[in-house]
C-alpha cells in the first residue's frame, strides 16, 4: 500500500500540490517566451513531457553505474540527446511551430523542471515511479503553459489555435468597439498571469487545509 | 443634523456584531466617517500632535487642488472640439460659446468621472469586504486623477479596463492604500499606453466625434489636424520644428502656459496646475522640494540638449517650453509629489524630483517611440524611490558614526 501511494503521488503530486511552476517556481523563463499563443505552447508543453519522462527513465535505469562525481554531465548528455531528437522531429513534422519555437526547444536542456527531477528523483526511485514522475512533472508544467497561452491569445489577439474567437463584427476597424490587449503580447503579462495562477493555485489549496 | 445623525446611528446598529448586517459593516463604516469625519481637530495644548490630520483630509485636500485643472479641462475639451468642427473661430469668443464649450466638456468628462470612481471603488469596497477591513480612502485622489490624464477620446470600456488592473495589481496585491510601490492613476495610464497603444497616440487628445448623441459626425474644418505639440515634435523631421495648435497656427511659450492646445483634459493649462499647487504647498500636502528638484531637473537637462549633442526637432526646443508641455507639470505637482510613492527622506526628495525631471525630458529627446516621458520616469523613479531612501539613511549613518 505504502508503495502504491508513493507511485501515486510521483504522478499526481506534480500536477498539482508540488506544481513545478506553481509552487517550485521552475521553468518560468519559458513559460514567459512561448505563450503569446497556444500552439507554441502546447508543442513545448508536449515535448516537455517527453524529454522530462524519457530521461527520467533513462537516468533511473543507469541510476546504479553512474559515478556520483560526474552525474550531472551524465545527465546533461542523457537530456542533450533528448532534446535534440525532440528539436529535429519538430524541424521534420512542424517546421512552422519549430521556428516558432526558435531557441526554446534548445533551451529545455536549461530548463530547471529537467535538471531537478534527474537529481532529485530518477536517481533514487526505480523506472515506473520515474517515468510517472516525469510524466506528471511534464503535464503540470504544460497544464500552466496551455492555461496562461489561452489567456493570452484569445484576449491579446482574439484567436485560439490560430481560428477567430471574437468575432470580426466586434472590432473597431469593423464599426464594434472591441480591441485586443497589446498588454498580453508582453513578457510582463504572461509573468503577470502567472502570478495570478499562483494566487488561484494558493488559496484554493489553504482553503482544503 | 443632529437629528439626522441620531438616525444614522441607530441604522448602523444592523451593522454592529451579531446584527443583521454585520457583514457589510465597512460599507457602513466608509460612509460614516465620509459623512461624518473625525471630528478630532488639533489640540491647542501639548507639544508633539502636530496637527489632528488624517488621511481622508489629506486626500480631499489633493481632490480640491485638482478641481481647477479639472474645471478648465472641460472646458478645453469643448473649446478643442468646437474648434475642429469650426463652430468657435479663433480669437473670437463669446459668452454662449464658452459655456457651450463648458457643457459639452462638462458632458464628455464627466462619464470618464464616473466609469473611473465606479470600477475603482467597487473593487476596493469589494476588497474590504473580503478581507473585512475599512475600505480605505486612497481612491480618492486616483479615481480623480484618472480622468484627468486619459486621451477624452479613450473607449469607456477600456478606462474601466485599466482601472481595474491598475487597483488590483498595483495597490490590492501589495497590500491596499499605502503600500502600493507604483502611482496607481500612472499604472492606469501606462496600461492603457502598452494594451491599446493606438488609443493613446497624439492625435486622440481631441474629441472629434460627439458626446451624449451631441455633435455626433460633425465634419471637421479643413486643416485640422488632432497631434498634440510632443507628438509633433516627436514625428518632426527637421530639425528645428514650430509646434501648431489643431489648425496650424503656432505655438508660443504663453499659449502653452495658458494651456488652450490639444493634450489631456487636465495637464494643458499651467495656471490651473498652479493654484493647484500653490493649495498643496500652503496645507503642506505636497513638498516644494520634489516639486522644485523636478522643474530644475527638467530645465537643465533641456537646457543641456539644447546647447547640443543631440540633433532632432525635441532636443532644439528650448528649455522653458519642456517644462510647460505636455504631462510635465502636471506630474510634478499631482502625481510625483504622492506621499506613498515618492522618497520620504529630505535629501531623498531632492534626488528623487531631479531625476524625474531629467528622466522625462531623456525619453522626450531621445526615444521618438515615447512622446511624453513624463509617465514613464515617475514610474521608473517610484520604483528607485526606497533605493534612494536607503542610501540616504546609510550615508546619514555613516557619517555619524564618522563623527563620534
Amino acid at each position: 500500500m505504502a508503495l502504491a501511494q508513493k507511485t501515486k503521488e510521483a504522478f499526481l503530486g506534480p500536477l498539482n500540490v508540488n506544481n513545478p511552476v506553481l509552487v517550485q517556481i521552475l521553468g518560468i523563463c519559458s513559460a514567459l517566451a512561448v505563450t503569446v499563443q497556444l500552439k507554441p505552447a502546447l508543442v513545448m508543453g508536449i515535448s516537455v513531457t517527453i524529454i522530462v519522462a524519457l530521461s527520467n527513465v533513462v537516468i533511473s535505469l543507469i541510476r546504479k553505474s553512474i559515478p556520483m562525481r560526474i552525474r550531472i554531465i551524465v545527465q546533461l548528455v542523457v537530456v542533450a540527446a533528448l532534446v535534440t531528437i525532440v528539436s529535429e522531429i519538430l524541424k521534420a513534422f512542424a517546421y512552422d511551430v519549430a521556428m516558432q519555437l526558435s531557441v526554446y526547444i534548445g533551451l529545455i536542456i536549461t530548463n530547471c523542471i529537467l535538471m531537478g527531477r534527474l537529481e532529485a528523483f530518477a536517481m533514487t526511485n526505480n523506472v515506473k515511479d520515474s517515468l510517472l514522475d516525469g510524466l506528471g512533472n511534464g503535464f503540470g508544467y504544460a497544464i500552466i503553459l496551455v492555461i496562461v497561452a489561452f489567456v493570452r491569445e484569445l484576449l491579446g489577439s482574439g484567436k485560439l489555435l490560430g481560428f477567430q474567437i471574437i468575432p470580426d463584427s466586434w472590432y473597431v476597424a469593423n464599426g464594434g468597439c472591441y480591441e485586443n490587449c497589446g498588454m498580453m503580447l508582453m513578457p510582463a503579462m504572461a509573468l503577470i498571469l502567472v502570478g495570478c495562477v499562483i494566487w488561484a493555485h494558493r488559496s484554493i489549496n489553504e482553503e482544503k487545509k | 443634523m443632529e437629528k439626522f445623525y441620531q438616525i444614522w446611528k441607530r441604522f448602523g446598529q444592523n451593522f454592529q456584531e451579531g446584527g443583521k448586517l454585520s457583514k457589510l459593516s465597512s460599507f457602513y463604516d466608509a460612509f460614516d466617517t465620509f459623512l461624518f469625519t473625525p471630528s478630532t481637530t488639533a489640540r491647542k495644548i501639548g507639544s508633539h500632535i502636530h496637527d489632528g490630520n488624517d488621511s481622508k483630509r489629506t486626500m480631499i485636500l489633493v481632490v480640491l487642488a485638482l478641481v481647477p485643472a479639472l474645471l478648465f479641462g472641460m472646458f478645453n475639451v469643448g473649446y478643442q472640439h468646437f474648434l475642429a468642427t469650426g463652430e468657435i473661430v479663433k480669437g473670437a469668443m463669446t459668452c454662449a460659446l464658452f459655456w457651450k464649450a463648458f457643457a459639452f466638456g462638462l458632458l464628455a468628462v464627466l462619464p470618464y468621472i464616473i466609469v473611473s470612481y465606479l470600477v475603482g471603488l467597487g473593487i476596493e469596497f469589494v476588497v474590504a469586504q473580503i478581507k473585512h477591513e475599512e475600505v480605505a480612502e486612497g481612491f480618492l485622489v486616483t479615481g480623480f486623477i484618472i480622468p484627468l490624464i486619459v486621451p477624452i477620446g479613450t473607449p469607456l470600456w477600456m478606462v474601466a479596463v485599466a482601472t481595474a488592473f491598475a487597483v488590483i495589481f498595483a495597490k490590492e496585491v501589495f497590500g491596499g492604500t499605502g503600500y502600493n510601490i507604483f502611482n496607481v492613476a500612472l499604472i492606469t495610464r501606462a496600461f492603457l499606453f502598452f494594451a491599446y497603444p493606438t488609443h493613446m497616440t497624439g492625435d486622440k487628445f481631441v474629441r472629434t466625434q460627439g458626446t451624449w448623441g451631441w455633435d455626433n459626425n460633425q465634419a471637421l474644418v479643413d486643416g485640422f489636424t488632432g497631434a498634440t505639440p510632443l507628438t509633433q515634435l516627436s514625428t518632426a523631421e527637421t530639425a528645428t520644428y514650430t509646434m501648431t495648435d489643431t489648425l496650424g497656427n503656432p505655438i508660443g511659450f504663453w499659449d502653452a502656459v495658458n494651456g488652450l492646445i490639444p493634450g489631456s483634459v487636465g495637464e494643458t493649462c499651467i495656471w490651473a496646475i498652479l493654484l493647484g499647487a500653490i493649495l498643496l504647498l500652503m496645507t503642506g500636502v505636497a513638498s516644494w522640494k520634489t516639486m522644485l528638484s523636478i522643474f530644475v531637473g527638467g530645465g537643465l537637462v533641456a537646457f543641456l540638449f539644447n546647447i547640443g549633442g543631440v540633433d532632432n526637432a525635441a532636443a532644439n526646443t528650448p528649455w522653458y517650453m519642456h517644462l510647460v508641455l505636455g504631462g510635465f507639470a502636471f506630474g510634478a505637482v499631482f502625481m510625483a509629489t504622492d506621499p506613498v510613492t515618492s522618497a520620504r527622506t529630505e535629501c531623498g526628495k531632492w534626488i528623487y524630483g531631479f531625476l524625474i525631471g531629467a528622466m522625462a525630458i531623456v525619453i522626450r529627446v531621445l526615444n521618438p517611440g515615447y512622446p511624453e516621458g513624463m509617465m514613464l520616469s515617475i514610474l521608473l523613479m517610484n520604483a528607485f524611490a526606497p533605493l534612494i531612501d536607503w542610501c540616504v539613511v546609510r550615508v546619514n549613518i555613516n557619517k555619524r558614526l564618522k563623527r563620534a
